[in-house]
């Protein structure tokens, strides 16, 4: 096994033992997965919410940058370096034909 | 691995709403580790709780904010309606983990169990070869059973971490035991030294590794961890009798996690029956919400208002909760101690003492547990 490199063209989703959930006890999202919670920040929730396993990553940061004002490539580079980061925890799975 | 991207948050001091929770389901289980966290007095099946118990429980559960359900046990699997309670539990929004041995696993049931909607698996391996690991778990061909196991698991397109739990018998197969869970398709890897409570503490000689053996450990951890980055995740729990600072046990004693045990104790941790003059609520006598308000045994340890010197004046107290109230216990007498894993406590070098010669004295031979208060290892 070696360690998956995302690209703009890889078309990423959530994996089975990653679940997104809205708790409407503690009223936020939480990231659901083995042996911990997480609590993703608004941002970090729209795009996983994006990750449909049809979508680039290109795509998804397109979708954002006609949302959000920031500096040209500054969105395109978070969102890559945030699933670069959820993928090397194994929370992704990568739909990207080789 | 560091939180970067998402942070945890949530910190409040004295508790909150319970994150997760370990369902004990039974003590059964057909594997003798002699470090098995389980009670030294293990609860018999017939005072388990039902199945239809259990489904109440986990409605509660959901109902209170619980996230997530670790069936473990004992062997979760040695419960006939693992798949049910596993079903349930996903049915009512929890995120279900298997904590297992895996020597009962068959590839019918982990289709089932992947059917019902089991997000996690872990399977616990006692060495890298069937020699050492069938050694240490007291059972025939489990290794084997093991590694088959977990490949039908991954098939099943589950994902699964490997726990292995180290000592001085197996501290030498590190290497192998990572290389392991490589070739098996782990996504993580937990490298966890043995916790010296119940049957722990009474192998204590027997397992308790040098500081060498521990140095070396954590060079193979951290090289593995650079080496495989992106591969597999690699958590490492160091050895508490040779730490600087205690480990924030469970997160804070009562604060975000609770076990249920077979028979449906609520307790803080599953250690914490060890720790005499505590009385345990079970979910049979009351509801579990007020239980996590009001029990005298969780209240007790909340918080950081129960310390004494020199946890109540530390800048740490409010990060690690003064350690783990079951190891002050086992070792200074007094659950309100400062957990002797801690530099600042007056036990700390007497504690690093005792390891450090049972490492070097210490005899070889387990005392394995069994339901008959342990047998030794012939
Ligand atoms: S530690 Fe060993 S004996 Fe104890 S429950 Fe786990 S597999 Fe069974
Ligand atoms: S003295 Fe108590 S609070 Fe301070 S570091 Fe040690 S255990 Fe933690």
């Amino acid at each position: 096994m070696s360690r998956a490199v995302l690209i703009p063209d890889s078309r990423v989703s959530l994996a089975r033992h990653a679940r997104l959930r809205f708790d409407g006890l503690r009223g936020r999202w939480m990231l659901l997965v083995p042996e911990k919670v997480m609590t993703p920040d608004d941002i970090c929730v729209e795009i996983l919410q994006l990750c449909d396993g049809q979508a680039s990553i290109a795509s998804i940061a397109a979708t954002l940058e006609a949302k959000y004002v920031a500096p040209p490539g500054v969105i395109a580079r978070e969102v890559l370096d945030l699933l670069q980061d959820l993928s090397d925890r194994g929370f992704l799975t990568d739909r990207q034909v080789a | 691995m560091e939180d970067r991207a998402l942070p945890d948050t949530e910190t409040p001091t004295a508790y909150s709403i319970p994150m997760a929770v370990l369902a004990e389901l039974t003590h059964r289980c057909p594997l003798q580790c002699p470090y098995c966290s389980n009670p030294v007095e293990m609860e018999q099946a017939s005072r388990e709780l039902s199945t239809a118990e259990w489904q109440r429980v986990m409605g509660e559960l959901a109902a209170l904010g619980v996230l997530q359900i670790h069936f473990s046990g004992g062997e979760p699997l040695v419960r006939k309606d693992l798949v049910d309670l596993v079903a349930h539990a996903d049915g009512v929004g929890l995120y279900t983990n298997l904590i297992t041995s895996a020597v009962m696993l068959t590839e019918a049931r982990v289709a089932a169990l992947a059917e019902a909607g089991l997000a996690h698996v872990q399977i616990s391996v006692q060495g890298a070869t069937a020699a050492v690991a069938d050694r240490v778990g007291g059972f025939r061909d489990g290794h084997a059973k093991k590694v088959q196991a977990a490949e039908w698991v991954r098939a099943a397109g589950l994902a699964l971490t490997l726990n292995a739990v180290m000592h001085r018998q197996n501290l030498h197969q590190l290497p192998e035991i990572v290389d392991m869970a490589v070739a098996m398709g782990a996504q993580r890897l937990e490298v966890a030294h043995v916790q010296y409570y119940g049957w722990a503490l009474k192998n204590r000689a027997a397992l308790m590794p040098s500081v060498a053996q521990l140095d070396e450990a954590t060079r193979v951890v951290e090289q593995a961890q650079a080496r495989l980055s992106g591969v597999l995740a690699i958590d490492y729990v160091i050895p508490d009798y040779y730490a600087v600072r205690p480990k924030t046990c469970m997160g804070g004693w009562g604060r975000q996690f609770f076990n249920i045990s077979p028979s449906g104790k609520v307790l803080p941790c599953h250690a914490a029956e060890t720790i005499t003059g505590l009385r345990f609520d079970s979910v049979r006598e009351a509801p579990l919400a007020e239980i996590w308000h009001r029990s005298e045994a969780l209240n007790r340890y909340r918080g950081t208002a129960w310390m004494k010197e020199p946890c109540r004046s530390c800048a740490h107290a409010e990060e690690d909760f003064g350690g783990c109230r079951c190891q002050a216990f086992a070792l200074a007498g007094d659950a309100a101690a400062t957990d002797p894993a801690c530099a600042l406590s007056p036990l700390h070098a007497q504690v690093f003492a005792l390891a450090d010669t049972e490492a070097a004295t210490g005899g070889d031979r387990f005392l394995y547990r069994n339901f008959s208060g342990g047998v030794p290892e012939a």
